[in-house]
C-alpha cells in the first residue's frame, strides 16, 4: 500500500512537471498566435482585443495555473483555426483511437505471450530458430508499411474490407471493429515480434542467473514446470514495463496508422494540428498523451510488485 | 567454439547493397529520377524499369535511389546531432556524477517514456516542415537514448584501474574522458549507434510519409510511399519497391547491430 501511495505521489509530480513543459514549450515559439488568426496586417487595437479575449495578456503563471485548472473542469482550451472548444473536438476522437489501442494490445498479449513462451521452451530447436529469423523481419517493417500491404490484399485484392470506409464506433460497432482490426494488426505485428524477443531473452538469463533454477531441477522437476512454475513469474518483471511501454507508443503510433487507413481519430486531429499549428489542440492532445504515459508506467509499476514483492523494498 | 557470426555478414550485405544504391544514386541514375512520360505511366516492373514507373511516368527505381539517399542523408544528420549530444552529456554525467547527473537522468528518464515520435511531432508543430527542421527535431529527441547509454558506460568504467592509473599519471579529466575512456566504450556506444540510425530512418519514413518531413519535389522513401498508396490499386509495385527498401535497409541495420552485441558478448568470455 505504502509502495503503492509512493508510486502515485511520484506520477502525480512527473505529470505536474511535464504539463509545465509541455505549456513552457508553447510559450517559448517565435511568432504570436494573433498575427496567424488576424494576418499581418490587422490594427494594433484588434490585436490587443485578440489578445485579451484569448487571455494572452495575462502573467505567464496565471495563465498556466487557469490552463491546468481548466483541465479538471474539461475545458481545455478553444483551437485557434476551428474556434471550437477543444473538449468537443477532442470527444468523439478519443474513444476511436482508445478502441484502435485496445485491440492492438489485445492482440499483441494474445499471440506473444503463448509465442514467447514456446519459443522459450524449445529454446535452440528448429522451431526457436526459425521463429526468431520471423521476428528479425517482423521488425523491420514499419507499421505504416505494413498497413499499406494489409490494405492492399485484404482491401483491393481479397475485398475484405473497404479502405477508408471507417463507421464511428457509436454507429454500428461492429463495423467499427471489423475495419479497425486491420490497422490493429498492422501496429501489432512488429511488437509482437520485440515483445516475443524481450520474453524469451528475459526468460534465458533467469535460467542461466538464479540459483532456484537448479534447486527446481535438482528436486525432479520437469523443464515445463521449472519454466511455468518458477522462471515465467521473474522473468514477467521486464516484460510488463516493456509492454507498457508499447501502450504508449501505440498511441504515439496512431498518428500513422490513422493515417494509412483514413480514420478519424485522435491522431488525425493531431496531425492535422500540428500541420495548422493550432497549438492549443496540440497542447491538449500531448498532455492527454501524457497522463496516458505516466498511467500505464504507473500501472506497470503497480503489477510488477505483485509479481514480484521484493521490488517494494527497492 | 568458433561460430561465424552470420547475422553480422547478412547484416552487412542488405545494409551495403541499400548504401550502394544510394552513393551509386548521388552520380548517376539509370533515369532522371524527375523525367516525366505521358506514355510510360503505371508501368509494371520489367528490364527497363526495374521497379516499374509511377503515376508521372517516372523510373521508380531511379526515384528510390535518390529516395534513400535522401533518407540516409537525413538518418546520418540526426544520428551524428544524436550521438554527439549524447556522448557529451552521457560522458560528463556518468564520470563526474553529483546532482548534475541525478536531475539529468531524471528528465532522461521522462523523456525515454514519452514516445519519441511525438515529441518530433511537438518540435515540428514549432519549427514548421522541412528536411533541416525534421533532422534538427530528429536530433534532439534521439539525444537522451545515446545519453543514457553513454552514461552507464562511463559510470561503470571510471571505477576501474586504467582509469585511475591515468588519473596518477597526471592526466587531466578531460584527457581522460575522451582520449583514454571514450574509445573502451565503442563496443557499447556502436550498436546503440546503429540502432539509433535504424530509429532515425524509421522516424524520418513516418514523419515524411505523414507530409511533415521532406517537401515535395524532394523525394524520401517515406514520402513516395504516402504518394504511392493514391495508386495502390494500379500500380502496387509502387508501394512495395519502395517500402521493401526500407524494410531492407532497416533490416540490414539491425542485424549489424545484433552481430555486434554477440561479438562483444564473446570477446568477454
Amino acid at each position: 500500500m505504502k509502495y503503492t501511495a509512493k508510486k502515485l505521489l511520484l506520477a502525480a509530480v512527473t505529470m505536474v512537471i511535464v504539463s509545465f513543459l509541455a505549456f513552457l514549450a508553447f510559450q517559448i515559439i517565435p511568432g504570436d498566435p494573433t498575427t496567424t488568426l488576424l494576418g499581418t496586417d490587422a490594427t494594433p487595437e484588434r490585436v490587443e482585443a485578440l489578445r485579451h479575449s484569448l487571455g494572452l495578456d495575462r502573467p505567464f503563471l496565471v495563465r498556466y495555473g487557469s490552463w491546468v485548472a481548466g483541465f479538471f473542469r474539461g475545458a481545455l482550451g478553444t483551437s485557434y483555426s476551428y474556434s471550437m472548444p477543444v473538449g468537443s473536438m477532442l470527444g468523439g476522437k478519443i474513444p476511436i483511437t482508445g478502441l484502435l489501442t485496445g485491440l492492438s494490445f489485445v492482440l499483441i498479449v494474445a499471440v506473444s505471450l503463448p509465442v514467447g513462451l514456446l519459443s522459450s521452451q524449445k529454446e535452440n530447436s528448429r522451431l526457436d530458430q526459425v521463429l526468431d529469423a520471423v521476428n528479425q523481419v517482423l521488425m523491420a517493417v514499419p507499421p505504416f508499411f505494413t498497413g499499406i500491404l494489409l490494405t492492399y490484399v485484404f482491401g483491393l485484392v481479397l475485398k475484405w474490407f473497404t479502405p477508408g470506409s471507417f463507421v464511428a464506433p457509436g454507429e454500428n460497432f461492429g463495423a467499427c471493429l471489423r475495419y479497425l482490426i486491420f490497422p490493429a494488426v498492422a501496429i501489432a505485428l512488429p511488437r509482437i515480434a520485440m515483445t516475443v524477443k524481450m520474453l524469451r531473452s528475459s526468460m534465458q538469463s533467469e535460467l542461466r542467473r538464479a540459483g532456484y533454477v537448479r534447486t527446481a531441477y535438482s528436486r525432479g522437476d520437469s523443464r515445463r514446470r521449472v519454466l511455468y512454475g518458477h522462471v515465467l513469474r521473474n522473468a514477467l518483471v521486464p516484460v510488463v514495463t516493456f509492454l507498457a511501454m508499447t501502450m504508449a507508443d501505440i498511441v504515439a503510433g496512431s498518428v500513422v496508422i490513422e493515417q494509412v487507413f483514413a480514420i478519424p481519430g485522435m491522431g488525425q486531429l493531431l496531425l492535422r494540428s500540428v500541420s495548422t499549428r493550432d497549438f492549443p489542440v496540440v497542447q491538449a492532445i500531448i498532455v492527454i498523451i501524457a497522463f496516458w504515459v505516466v498511467l500505464v508506467n504507473f500501472l506497470a509499476d503497480v503489477i510488477n510488485q505483485r509479481i514480484d514483492p521484493r521490488l517494494r523494498l527497492q | 567454439m568458433k561460430r561465424k557470426n552470420t547475422s553480422l555478414y547478412i547484416g552487412l550485405v542488405l545494409a551495403g547493397l541499400v548504401a550502394l544504391l544510394v552513393v551509386v544514386g548521388c552520380f548517376w541514375t539509370p533515369y532522371e529520377p524527375t523525367a516525366m512520360s505521358g506514355s510510360a505511366k503505371f508501368l509494371a516492373p520489367s528490364w527497363r524499369h526495374w521497379f516499374g514507373t509511377d503515376n508521372f511516368g517516372r523510373d521508380i527505381f531511379s526515384r528510390v535511389m535518390k529516395g534513400a539517399g535522401t533518407t540516409f542523408f537525413i538518418s546520418l544528420c540526426t544520428v551524428a546531432i544524436g550521438a554527439s549530444a549524447g556522448i557529451v552529456v552521457g560522458s560528463l554525467t556518468g564520470y563526474f556524477g553529483g546532482w548534475v547527473d541525478d536531475v539529468l537522468m531524471r528528465l532522461n528518464d521522462a523523456m525515454t517514456a514519452f514516445p519519441s515520435i511525438l515529441l518530433a511531432l511537438v518540435l515540428i508543430s514549432l519549427l514548421g516542415p522541412g528536411e533541416y527542421h525534421i533532422i534538427l527535431a530528429l536530433g534532439l529527441v534521439f539525444i537522451p537514448s545515446y545519453a543514457r547509454v553513454v552514461r552507464s558506460e562511463f559510470a561503470r568504467q571510471k571505477e576501474l584501474n586504467y582509469v585511475s592509473s591515468a588519473r596518477l599519471m597526471g592526466a587531466g579529466n578531460l584527457r581522460i574522458l575522451f582520449v583514454h575512456m571514450l574509445p573502451n566504450t565503442g563496443p557499447v556506444l556502436l550498436p546503440a549507434i546503429v540502432i539509433g540510425f535504424n530509429n532515425a530512418v524509421l522516424a524520418e519514413a513516418s514523419m515524411s510519409y505523414l507530409g511533415i518531413g521532406v517537401q515535395p519535389p524532394g523525394a524520401s522513401l517515406g514520402y513516395m510511399l504516402s504518394e504511392s498508396q493514391s495508386y495502390l490499386g494500379k500500380a502496387p509495385w509502387y508501394a512495395l519497391c519502395t517500402g521493401l527498401t526500407i524494410v531492407v535497409l532497416i533490416l540490414g541495420f539491425s542485424l549489424i547491430s545484433q552481430g555486434l552485441r554477440r561479438r562483444k558478448k564473446r570477446r568477454r568470455c
